[in-house]
C-alpha cells in the first residue's frame, strides 16, 4: 500500500490501471477515451500509463469512447472510461446499449451541471439522466472510496450473476480536482481480489448475433432477465465486500450508509459530498440534544429501497437533499425516497444545483425549518450559488 | 463447376463453404447487398471474420433473436458507432495476437451521415477493419428516405420531387484519409468484386469498401435487374470504379463507355428517376467532368 496526495480523478486512472494490469493474463484492457472537463487528468493520466496487454484508444466523441469499450468487452478484455455532463448525454445511447448487452464495463463519470449555458460544476442531474439505462451506480463521497469503488465496481460487474456495467460517480470540483490521501493498493492485491475476467458470452467465431432483433416477446424476456440481475446484485455486493475487506484490510461502505441513524426522528437523505456536510450538522444538532441523523444512498441503481424503509422506519421527518432537478417533479432522490417512509413527514429540497456552495449552515437552516414544519410541502429549490 | 467469371474462384480454397449470408434471412428479393455477402464468402474462406453491423437493412437480415442467419458472429452496434465498436474488436484481437479480420458492414446512412465523423476517425487512427459500405443510395430499412448518398434527381420519400443536389463523393472523402486501401466494387463484375475483397482481407489498417447496392424496394425497379442496372451505371461512368492507396495511388478498374444509351438506360428502368426532373445532357456533363479528374490523378500515379 501506498498512501499518494492525488485528485479522485488521478485516482481513478491508477485504480482503474491496477484493474486493468490485473487482466494482463486474460484478454487484457482498454477502452476508448475522450476528454472533458473535469475528467480530463483521469484520462490524461490513463494515457501514460504502460500496460503489458492493453490499449487506449483516443476517439472522437464520448458516443465511440463507449463504442469502444463495447467492441473490447465484448470480445472479452477489462475495459474503462470516464465521462461527465455534455458527454454522459452525448454518450448516452451507447450507455444504454452497453447495459443491455450485458457488458461489464466500469465508468468513472464526475457529476457536472449539464449545459448549455455552459457550467462545469458539480451537479448529479448528469448520470441521474442515466439512472434508467440498466447500469450499477455508485456515488462517493471521498477519494479513497472513488479509487476502491473503481477496483471494487470490476469484482461486482463481472460476477457471473450480475454481468452488468458499473458507474463511479464523483462529484466535480470537490473530488475531482481535490487531493486528498488515498492508499492505492498493490498490484499483486487487486490480482488477487479480481479474477481474470471470462466473459460467458464474449464473441469467437461461432455465427452468435450479439444485439440483433428483439421482438415485444423477446424483450419482456430481456428486461426480466436484466431486473433479475440488478436484484442479485445486493447479495453479491455483500460478498464483494467482504473480499475486499480480506485483501485490502478496509470495507467498502455499504448500498446505505447511516450516520447517526438508531435512533433518530429527523433525517436528511442525500449522495456525494453533500452527506459529509450533511454529517458535521448532525454532530452539531446532536450536541444541542436533537436526534438528527443522515443518510448517503451511496448505491443509487439497484435503488436499495428495503434498506432506506428500514432506516427510515422510525423517523417522523426525513429531508430529501437534492444536487438535481427533474424539471417539472422535483428532486429525483426525494421522488424515489419518499416512497420508503410511508410514516414520515417527507420533504424534498434541492440545493447546490450548477454547483453551488452548500455549507453547514444552509442545511442546519434546512434541518431547523424541518423540524418546526407540520406537513410536507411542495419541493423546494433552495439557492445557495 | 468453375464459372469462368470468377476467375475459378467458385468453389476454390477461398470460397467459404458456408455462406456469410444463409438461408432465413429477410433481405428483399434481388437486394444487392445480398450479392455483395454473397462475394464476399467466395473471398473469405482462409480468414475468421467477426462483423460488426449498425443499425441498418444488414441488422434485419439475420432475423428474430436467438436466431442468425448469419454464418458468422456479428456484433450489432448502435447507427452511428459502427466503426468505434469495430476499433474495440479490432483492438482485444491485436493484444491477443489474433488475426481476426474485423468487417464493418454499413449502408449509405451509417456511413455518408450519421456514422460519418466515427468513420473518419477509425480511418484517422488507421485502426485494422475492413470498413464495407453497401451503398443503397437511400436509407433503406425505414422506407426509402434521401440520404446524403442519394443522387440528384431522385425521388424518395423525403424529396418527392426529387433530390435537388448530387451525392457525397465518398471515396473521394476517404483516399483524403490516406488510408491504406480504398475502392469502388462493381456488382456487375463479379471478378472485380471477388478480386477487391481478397485483397482488402489480405491487407492490414483500415481498408474501405464502397458498393453500389442495387435495392430494388427503393429505386422502384426490377428484383432480377439489379445487376444488369450496375452494369449500366458502370457503362455510363456513373459509377466509378476504381482503387486508391494511401490517398495517393489511384487506379481505374473499369473503364467506362459514356455510353448515353446506358445512362437513359439507367435511369427509365428505375422508378425514382422521373423524365422531366432529370436534365440527361447535365448528368452526362457532370460523369465527364468528374472522369477527367480521375483520369488525371490515375495518370499522375502510374
Ligand atoms: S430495402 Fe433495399 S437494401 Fe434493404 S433489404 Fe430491401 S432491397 Fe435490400
Amino acid at each position: 500500500m501506498t498512501i499518494q496526495l492525488i485528485s479522485a480523478n488521478h485516482a481513478s486512472a491508477m485504480a482503474a490501471t491496477l484493474a486493468g494490469r490485473a487482466n494482463r493474463n486474460a484478454r487484457g484492457f482498454g477502452g476508448g477515451v475522450y476528454p472533458i472537463t473535469p475528467q480530463t487528468e483521469c484520462i490524461e493520466l490513463l494515457c501514460r500509463q504502460q500496460f503489458d496487454k492493453g490499449s487506449i484508444v483516443r476517439v472522437e466523441s464520448e458516443h465511440s469512447a463507449m463504442a469502444v469499450c463495447m467492441g473490447m468487452s465484448v470480445s472479452g478484455a477489462r475495459t474503462f472510461t470516464a465521462s461527465s455532463s455534455n458527454g454522459l448525454a452525448y454518450m448516452a445511447e451507447n450507455v444504454y446499449a452497453a447495459a443491455f448487452s450485458r457488458l461489464p464495463i466500469v465508468m468513472m463519470a464526475v457529476n457536472r451541471t449539464l449545459g448549455p449555458p455552459w457550467n462545469i460544476w458539480v451537479d448529479h442531474g448528469d448520470t441521474l439522466m442515466l439512472r434508467d439505462a440498466g447500469w450499477i451506480q455508485l456515488y462517493c463521497q471521498d477519494n479513497q472510496e472513488v479509487a476502491d469503488s473503481i477496483i471494487f465496481s470490476y469484482r461486482l460487474a463481472e460476477d457471473a450473476r450480475v454481468l452488468l456495467p458499473a458507474m463511479v460517480c464523483q462529484d466535480a470540483f470537490v473530488l475531482s480536482h481535490t487531493m486528498m490521501e488515498t492508499d492505492l493498493p498493490e498490484q499483486e492485491q487487486v490480482d488477487r481480489y479480481l479474477p481474470d475476467l471470462d466473459l460467458p458470452h464474449r464473441v469467437k467465431f461461432d455465427p452468435v448475433m450479439i444485439g440483433g432483433l428483439d421482438f415485444p416477446r423477446e424483450t419482456e424476456v430481456h428486461r426480466r432477465q436484466h431486473q433479475e440481475a440488478l436484484e442479485r446484485v445486493f447479495d453479491v455486493y455483500g460478498e464483494c465486500q467482504d473480499e475486499f475487506e480480506e485483501v485490502f484490510g478496509r470495507r467498502p461502505p455499504d448500498p446505505v450508509v447511516p450516520y447517526c441513524m438508531d435512533d433518530a426522528e429527523i433525517a436528511f437523505v442525500s449522495m456525494g459530498t453533500t452527506s459529509s456536510t450533511t454529517d458535521t450538522v448532525v454532530d452539531k444538532l446532536r450536541a444541542e440534544g436533537i436526534r438528527a441523523g443522515s443518510v448517503r444512498v451511496r448505491m443509487y441503481r439497484p435503488f436499495p429501497e428495503k434498506a432506506l424503509t428500514e432506516m427510515l422506519a422510525n423517523c417522523e421527518r426525513v429531508g430529501v437533499l437534492d444536487r438535481d432537478i427533474s424539471l417539472g417533479l422535483g428532486g429525483v432522490l426525494w421522488s424515489e425516497v419518499r416512497g420508503c417512509a410511508p410514516r414520515a413527514l417527507v420533504q424534498g429540497y434541492m440545493l447546490g444545483l450548477g454547483g453551488g456552495d452548500v455549507r453547514p449552515q444552509h442545511i442546519e437552516s434546512l434541518f431547523r425549518e424541518l423540524a418546526a414544519s407540520s406537513s410536507a410541502a411542495a419541493p423546494k429549490l433552495v439557492e445557495v450559488g | 463447376m468453375a464459372e469462368p467469371i470468377l476467375k475459378g474462384e467458385y468453389q476454390s480454397e477461398v470460397d467459404r463453404s458456408e455462406p456469410i449470408l444463409r438461408a432465413g434471412n429477410t433481405n428483399c428479393g434481388g437486394c444487392g447487398m445480398s450479392v455483395a455477402y454473397n462475394m464476399l464468402s467466395l473471398a473469405a474462406a482462409k480468414h475468421q471474420l467477426q462483423f460488426v453491423i449498425p443499425a441498418c437493412c444488414g441488422i434485419v437480415t439475420p432475423g428474430q433473436f436467438p436466431y442468425s442467419a448469419y454464418g458468422a458472429p456479428v456484433v450489432a452496434s448502435t447507427f452511428a458507432a459502427a466503426a468505434a465498436t469495430a476499433s474495440g474488436l479490432a483492438a482485444t484481437a491485436q493484444m491477443n495476437g489474433e488475426d481476426t479480420r474485423v468487417v464493418c458492414w454499413a449502408g449509405d446512412g451509417g456511413t455518408y451521415d450519421i456514422g460519418m465523423a466515427t468513420v473518419s476517425a477509425a480511418a484517422e487512427r488507421n485502426e485494422d477493419i475492413l470498413y464495407v459500405c453497401y451503398d443503397n443510395e437511400i436509407y433503406g430499412n425505414t422506407g426509402g428516405q434521401r440520404s446524403s448518398a442519394t443522387p440528384l434527381g431522385a425521388a424518395t420519400t423525403t424529396t418527392p420531387a426529387g433530390k435537388d443536389i448530387g451525392k457525397k463523393d465518398i471515396l473521394a472523402i476517404m483516399a483524403a484519409h490516406r488510408v491504406p486501401y480504398a475502392a469502388s466494387i462493381s456488382l456487375g463484375h463479379a471478378d472485380d468484386a471477388v478480386d477487391k475483397f481478397k485483397k482488402a482481407l489480405n491487407m492490414s489498417g483500415f481498408r474501405f469498401l464502397h458498393i453500389l447496392a442495387p435495392c430494388p424496394t427503393g429505386w422502384k425497379s426490377e428484383a432480377a435487374e439489379g445487376i444488369g442496372l450496375i452494369r449500366l451505371a458502370v457503362s455510363a461512368g456513373l459509377f466509378q470504379v476504381f482503387e486508391v492507396w494511401d490517398g495517393q495511388r489511384f487506379e481505374i478498374s473499369i473503364e467506362p463507355e459514356f455510353s448515353r444509351s446506358a445512362l437513359k438506360s439507367y435511369m427509365e428502368k428505375q422508378g425514382r428517376f422521373k423524365e422531366e426532373l432529370v436534365d440527361l445532357d447535365a448528368v452526362e456533363q457532370a460523369v465527364r467532368n468528374s472522369w477527367d479528374i480521375l483520369s488525371q490523378r490515375a495518370k499522375m500515379s502510374s
